[in-house]
């Protein structure tokens, strides 16, 4: 340590805003001049947290799961009734999709159609909201020995929730699809139109560039496999008419409450800059 | 509210053993760690909205008005960087808007310390006010894109409303495991 006088002592604690204030106009200058600097800390930063996020996890679904009782206590018949309703509608539903199945592999087996492989996919725990304010993202614990890595596909029990952006050694980002950077190829069912959806860090990202005829409230909206980035007719959500006449889309998958994604390996054309497809057993 | 300065006060001293230093230090770093603590927790995915800049906010301003000793400029600095890196930020970003709030907070804690939680809750509206503001201005001029200003009067929003309920928190630990007088 060195022995100061008070006097100097004092300049000094004056001057140590200014100079951090300096300092962090470095950090900035450094952040624009080295992207990579900075995505490495935070993918370090995500390594090391991921696995004390993985460990909150189980108390904050037990607190989460508490609250959901609670709540469900109230209005628990009406809650009932509905889904009765729903079920009968389901049921009915289910009808129609088994004979639709049937008669699809009879046409398929007339029509010698090769099928797509299944994918082979891994499931990984939603641990942190790591998008912020300006950005939409969540960052997933994975086992140390994973095979994902970034450009693949990253979905819910109901739908696209985004693609692998970064891969560290005990976690991967995913960027939401519902991210201002996000902008994925899609065809509406009902006409088959393509359309590009643009996330807008909103809850409903846009349709723009549609062919054909405007978009259909209602319609649902599936990937396109266009570009090859993306495998085709996953399901994406439902066309929406926003209040000043934007087609927005409703996302299928329930993006403010993640835990669970599954990552699939479509083994698509795009190959990762980073190089070489790890061994990914399907099964 | 807590009386500031309450660690410069004379009078006769415990020996300092090593248990006793080791509580000090403890009390001494309580504001840091429980900042980091709190800004960890709000990163976690409670299915709520994004509170991370909100708790950072609130926790610097809160320990900067009354124990600015314990809430140094390079702890503050330290804290934006993690803000940065936690939030997907650009760089930078936080650390300015922090060292900012921790600036204005130490300038005017003479005659702010003093007030009531009414008007501080005023004041810190303000700050929230203008933090967010900051947040957004400078991720827009650095992403050099105009960004959507909803989230950033919703994060100005919550970081205001949380106050309250953040500041009973945080002045009971200030009273208890934060005084280091106690120790």
């Amino acid at each position: 340590m060195i022995r100061l006088s008070v006097p100097a002592r004092q300049a000094l604690a004056k001057l140590t805003l200014p100079l951090l204030f300096v300092a962090s106009f470095g950090v900035i200058l450094l952040g624009k001049v080295d992207t990579m600097v900075a995505d490495r800390a935070r993918i370090s930063l995500g390594d090391t947290l991921a696995p004390i996020y993985a460990a909150l996890a189980m108390p904050i679904e037990q607190g989460r799961w508490a609250v959901v009782q609670f709540t469900d206590f109230w209005g628990s018949s009406a809650e009932n009734a509905r889904l009765r309703a729903e079920n009968d509608a389901l049921r009915r539903w289910q009808t129609v999709a088994l004979a639709l199945d049937a008669e699809n592999q009879r046409l398929k087996a007339e029509l010698h159609w090769v099928p797509t492989a299944a994918p082979a996919y891994v499931t990984a725990r939603v641990v942190a909201d790591d998008g912020g304010v300006y950005a939409k993202a969540v960052l997933l614990s994975v086992g140390p020995n994973h095979f994902i890595h970034k450009g693949q596909i990253a979905l819910d029990e109901r739908g696209l929730v985004g693609r692998v952006t970064d891969v560290g050694a005990r976690s991967a980002r995913v960027l939401l699809i519902t991210d201002l950077n996000s902008r994925i190829p899609v065809v509406l069912e009902g006409s088959r139109a393509r359309a590009i959806m643009v996330g807008t860090n909103g809850p409903r990202p846009r349709l723009i560039y549609w062919s054909d005829a405007a978009p259909k409230e209602g319609d649902r909206v599936v990937t396109s496999g266009e570009a090859n980035a993306l495998p085709p007719d996953l399901p994406v959500g439902v066309v929406h008419y926003s209040a000043d006449h934007v087609p927005e889309v409703v996302p299928a998958a329930l993006l403010h409450q993640l835990e669970v994604v599954r990552i699939f390996e479509y083994g698509l054309g795009i190959v990762p800059p980073d190089g070489g497809r790890p061994p990914f057993h399907s099964g | 509210m807590p009386a500031p300065d309450a660690d410069r006060s004379p009078g006769i001293r415990p020996r300092p053993t090593l248990r006793r230093q080791l509580d000090a230090a403890a009390r001494q770093s309580f504001p840091i760690g429980s900042t980091v603590a709190l800004m960890l927790l709000g990163n976690a995915p409670l299915g709520g909205p994004a509170l991370l800049p909100a708790v950072t906010i609130t926790s610097v301003f809160f320990w900067s008005l009354y124990r600015p000793g314990a809430m140094p400029p390079p702890a503050v600095f330290l804290l934006g960087l993690l803000l940065d890196l936690l939030g997907w930020l650009p760089m930078g970003d936080g650390i300015v808007v922090l060292l900012l709030v921790h600036g204005f907070c130490v300038r005017w804690r003479r005659s702010l310390a003093r007030q009531g939680f009414l008007i501080v809750w005023l004041v810190f509206v303000g700050f929230a006010v203008v933090a967010a503001a900051l947040i957004w201005a400078i991720a827009a001029l650095l992403l050099f894109r105009l960004l959507p200003i909803g989230p950033a009067m919703f994060q100005a929003m919550l970081t205001a409303a949380l106050y309250p309920a953040f500041a009973i928190l945080l002045t009971a630990a200030y009273r208890t495991v934060a005084d280091p007088e106690r120790a």
